[in-house]
């Protein structure tokens, strides 16, 4: 049995109890450490989860475990953590339908998931970013492009782009919100196809 | 792989958080209170707070984008511009190039960058740009051009053109044809604008197609190639084509037309396209008979023989028009 997250926190060295750190930080916390862990943590849910339409609730209920845990105290190895998460959430959702044995959510160390494996070679991603930012515009709707890349490329104010491009304030919004959408997607779930981008 | 179901609920909290994160990233004026109602929305669930996170994570990922900006960019600006961009010397240069052929009318009544070509019926132009495009024009075709070092638009006012882009994903090629909008994703396609439609068939890369205006661009659709689309005012059907078919249509860049299992009344319309002298198809009989065959796009003289001698129809003159008819 993995020591669930929920008992992780009681060396009393880290933190006072009901000490909560501020939400900024947690939730740059999150986006440097679990985020890019989205695309072997989806795959880890559909390999050991029968109901495929379920995968993004787990996946949500996943991150607000992690972040909730988070908030009270910053797990020290953050890949491992996250997947025992993954692993608890869904024992527990298993024994709450009484259906299939436990033995059903196959054990982290035989998933040939190296969890201990250093993350995602920061260099590399560095090194990739903005070929794979490029390639992610080329999949906006052309309209949620323009926006964005003269809000980030021309850098325009929200006044200037609404100008540019003929519409209103509000509409420059929208389309800066559905782009940003879109992206983090795009970003954080790396397809097959956007790794073939050359 | 981001096919991964989403319910409604995160649906929901993506594109709320995403509105969050704009309407304080875009505030020139963001205010206590605001903050405090944006802190009362993230308390109410880590859900919340994790959608927020990973929108806020991603939008300070696209700020790397600014490297993309290119020192030219003063160009842009709107103060006014004492030298001539090279660009727009070279551009000049094509042009001048063009118009001594004397079948390329232009206007320079209109912004500097704007450019206009035109061809007669019958006319075959290839228009080349200072960013490695090429645009080729079929008969009958107005197409009004902007190239500047910020935006790529060109108006397909009527007509047909073949266009081999040069892609660059921080200037799209647009192409405007009617109250639609082609935007280039690194790619050769063509349009066509008649009077209710325009149809844009994909040769090679993608293209996206959207009604442009009113409509949100989540309604907007990716062709690829072998796709057909036709739209009107209100509809838009895509149908798939081969490479041969295809490239038939695309005889014009060869001057020529390629029939295949076509029906008269539709070669006759291909033809009076390109020609002046018109073809009748007199009775409904004739209209529908096959012929398959290539020809060049004035061989209207050709064509009628044929219809005469092969088909066993009777071809006469009423006029400038030819009549075919049994």
């Amino acid at each position: 049995m993995v020591e669930t997250p929920e008992t992780s926190r009681d060396d009393p060295n880290l933190r006072m109890a009901g000490m909560s750190l501020a939400a900024p930080e947690v939730r740059a916390w999150f986006a440097r450490e679990v985020l890019p862990l989205e695309t072997i943590l989806i795959q880890f849910l559909r390999r050991n989860w029968r109901d495929q339409s379920e995968i993004e609730d787990l996946l949500q209920e996943v991150y607000a475990r992690v972040f909730e845990a988070a908030r009270r105290e910053i797990p020290e190895t953050p890949k491992p953590f996250v997947f025992t998460t993954a692993r608890n959430l869904l024992i527990n959702r298993v024994r709450q339908q009484q259906i299939v044995a436990i033995e059903s959510v196959a054990d982290l160390e035989t998933l040939g998931l190296a969890i201990d494996e250093p993350g995602p070679d920061r260099n590399a991603v560095a090194r990739d970013e903005l070929r794979r930012l490029q390639a992610a515009l080329d999949r906006l709707p052309p309209r949620c492009r323009q926006a964005i890349v003269l809000k980030r490329i021309e850098g325009l104010s929200r006044r200037e782009i609404a100008q540019r491009m003929g519409i209103g304030e509000g509409t420059v919004k929208d389309y800066l919100a559905e782009a940003v959408s879109a992206l983090s997607d795009m970003l954080y779930r790396e397809s097959s196809d956007l790794r073939r981008q050359p | 792989m981001s096919e991964a179901r989403e319910t409604g609920a995160a649906v929901d909290v993506k594109a709320r958080a995403a509105e969050w994160l704009m309407e304080r990233s875009l505030s020139d004026n963001w205010l206590a209170e605001d903050q405090t109602r944006l802190d009362a929305w993230l308390a109410q669930s880590p859900a919340h707070e994790v959608a927020f996170a990973r929108m806020e994570a991603t939008w300070d990922r696209t700020e790397r984008l600014a490297a993309l900006n290119r020192p030219t960019s003063e160009i842009a600006a709107p103060a006014p511009r004492r030298r001539l961009p090279p660009v727009f010397l070279k551009l000049a240069a094509s042009f001048a190039a063009l118009a001594a052929i004397g079948a390329v009318a232009a206007n320079f009544m209109q912004q500097p960058h704007d450019r206009t070509f035109a061809t007669p019926i019958g006319g075959h132009e290839t228009v080349s740009f200072a960013d490695g495009s090429r645009v080729e024009l079929n008969t009958n075709t107005i197409l009004r051009t902007r190239m500047t070092t910020e935006e790529r638009v060109v108006w397909l006012e009527r007509g047909e053109a073949f266009f081999q882009v040069k892609h660059d994903a921080m200037h799209p090629f647009i192409v405007v044809a009617g109250n639609h909008r082609v935007t280039d994703l690194g790619t050769q396609f063509v349009v066509r604008h008649d009077a209710s439609r325009v149809q844009v068939a994909v040769v090679q890369g993608r293209v996206w197609l959207e009604a442009s205006e009113k409509q949100k661009a989540a309604h907007s659709t990716l062709l690829i190639p072998g796709d057909i689309a036709t739209a009107t005012a209100s509809t838009v059907s895509i149908t798939r084509s081969s490479a041969q078919a295809l490239s038939n249509n695309l005889g014009w860049r060869r001057g020529v037309l390629v029939f295949n299992h076509t029906t008269l009344a539709d070669a006759a319309a291909q033809f009076n396209r390109y020609n002046r002298q018109k073809i009748v198809i007199a009775d409904s009989v004739a209209a529908g008979r096959k012929i398959g065959g290539t020809f060049p796009t004035d061989a209207v003289d050709d064509f009628a023989h044929l219809a005469q001698s092969v088909l066993g129809l009777r071809v006469t003159m009423r006029g400038e028009e030819i009549v075919i008819s049994r």
